[in-house]
């Protein structure tokens, strides 16, 4: 397993060289001015840190990964409660979606307890919230309030927990390997962005949804998701499945990928902002960096624990 | 003292950049080296922690917040806090009991080469107005501090991060916009000046949706 692990990472490191030689050669090109230059040159050098930081997690075992993704979840909320219409009024029920409902969520991912982590948020702090809200008889734009509420929790927290919750699967055969599936589920889906940006800028030219994402072309879309589905099937080795189911779970998995960067896209148009936050130069905030993956998260998992019929 | 004092300023500002991931918005001057005078929004007891934060730490190092003194000296650790952390300009806010000029000891402060965070609206605003009607000590101020630049500075979203009663701050993103500076011109009456410095601060507010 470790060799493995070090054979991918040094597959990941001389992809992100290449990336970084290519900037420097375009930006030789194009001039240091260039701000498209400047940008892929910024992305590429977040790429890096993610990729340290991720590595750092991994060498923490199943503790370094929950807490990576505590801390994304954390930073992810911040980003998203920051454009709800919560008021004062909803002060307990956001202080308990922060304080309480996060680390419970994680700590229950930790533990591996299904039971638990995968009906917190959708039964529990769905009905709890809107009770702390109510007990203070504000009831100006309630359902607005409480809804945009509990959208937060769902993305940011449910949503983001189901990458570290693989870690629970048992997978029989698979034992002590499951950091693998983070890592399949994290590189097809990121790789499946990446791919979309590269093949629209070769090929682009059907927009597909003008409105919401100016930039998302139909050969993008194709281009991508096919040859991530292409890189997912390549990765069959490290899986526990077949090369044609680590075709398909790829095709869903980058297909989740697109249309949740279109759903987070068309609520930062309404809210009138362009990225939720600026913490990762280049990307925006972290539910810009995560949206694909939040989106294909809670899919991979469950379609992975129902097709193995796991309990 | 001192080093506890400083300890204590990191801790405050890693705190602040935990729960607000605050950013500095330069869109009319620049954080450069030079003598200013900041005045800002007031809604939070942490206002003046967010501008702390986004300044460079050679210019916060020398950037002192202007505090009501009947706040800051209640208790050993408010005057720990106020005094020795933020290294606050202290003034007595009711007229009838004080025995120091503010607008005296504000410029002393600027005499000794510091520069000055100050809240012209004189309380915290907790209503619906994005402004309270500013207090005159600014105009006495910059009659007396003619040559300082005095820059307008939007603090956006503490209020919801801290909401009145709050017992701990809920993270949200918060943004701190730095405008062009603005100074007396000569012959300027009060009102004017006054005014002028409002439609300053306001303008950097964003507008609200919904």
């Amino acid at each position: 397993m470790e060799s493995h692990f070090t054979m991918l990472l040094g597959v990941i490191l001389a992809v992100l060289l290449t990336a970084t030689g290519a900037a420097q050669l375009l930006k030789r090109r194009m001039g240091a001015d260039n701000l498209t230059i400047q940008n892929l040159t910024a992305r590429i050098n977040a790429w890096w840190v993610m990729v340290a930081v991720i590595g750092v997690s991994f060498l923490g075992g199943t503790a370094g990964v929950v807490i990576l993704f505590a801390i994304c979840s954390f930073a992810a909320l911040r980003e998203f409660l920051t454009l709800t219409n919560t008021a004062a009024a909803d002060y307990w029920a956001l202080a308990a979606a922060v304080f309480v409902v996060l680390p419970l969520q994680y700590l229950a991912v930790g533990m591996g307890w299904y039971g638990f982590y995968s009906i917190f948020i959708p039964v529990y702090a769905f009905l709890l919230m809107p009770i702390l809200s109510a007990i203070r008889g504000q009831s100006e734009n309630f359902l607005i309030r409480v809804s945009e509420a509990q959208w937060a929790l769902m993305i940011a927290v449910f949503c983001i927990s189901h990458v570290p919750a693989l870690l629970s699967l048992t997978i029989p055969g698979y034992e002590g390997k499951n950091l693998f599936l983070i890592f399949f589920l994290i590189v097809v889906v990121q790789s499946s962005d990446v791919l979309q940006y590269i093949w629209g800028k070769l090929l682009g030219r059907r927009k597909i949804a003008p409105n919401l994402s100016p930039s998302k072309t139909l050969e993008g879309l194709l281009g991508g998701i096919l040859s991530a589905s292409l890189l997912g099937a390549a990765l069959f080795w490290v899986t526990p499945f077949s090369v044609l189911q680590a075709f398909a779970l790829s095709l869903i998995i980058t297909l989740m990928g697109f249309f949740g960067g279109l759903v987070m896209s068309a609520i930062k148009r309404d809210r009138g902002v362009k990225d939720w936050g600026h913490l990762i130069p280049g990307h925006g905030g972290f539910i810009d960096r995560l949206d694909s993956v939040i989106f294909s998260a809670p899919i991979f998992f469950h379609v992975v624990r129902f097709y193995r019929d796991l309990h | 003292m001192i080093i506890l004092a400083r300890i204590a300023a990191s801790l405050v500002v890693g705190f602040a950049r935990a729960v607000t991931a605050v950013r500095g918005v330069w869109c009319g001057t620049a954080p450069v080296p030079g003598q200013r005078i900041y005045f800002a929004n007031h809604n939070s007891h942490g206002d003046f922690v967010l501008v702390w934060t986004v300044l460079p730490s050679a210019l916060r190092r020398r950037t002192r917040p202007v505090a009501g003194a009947d706040y800051w000296l209640t208790s050993a650790l408010k005057a720990f806090v106020g005094k020795d952390v933020f290294n606050a300009v202290l003034i007595d806010r009711n007229p009838k009991t004080r025995t120091d000029n503010p607008v005296e000891q504000m410029s002393d402060a600027l005499k000794g080469g510091d520069s000055l965070i100050l809240f012209p609206e004189g309380t915290r605003n907790t209503g619906p107005t994005r402004l309270l009607p500013f207090k005159s000590g600014m105009f006495h101020l910059a009659t007396a501090n003619p040559d300082i630049d005095i820059v307008p500075v939007w603090i956006e979203n503490l209020n919801r991060v801290m909401p009145k009663g709050a017992l701990v701050p809920i993270p949200l993103l918060c943004t701190v916009s730095f405008g062009a500076p603005i100074r007396l011109v000569a012959g300027e009456a009060k009102a004017e000046f006054i005014a002028r410095a409002e439609s300053a601060l306001i303008s950097l507010a964003p507008d609200k949706k919904n």
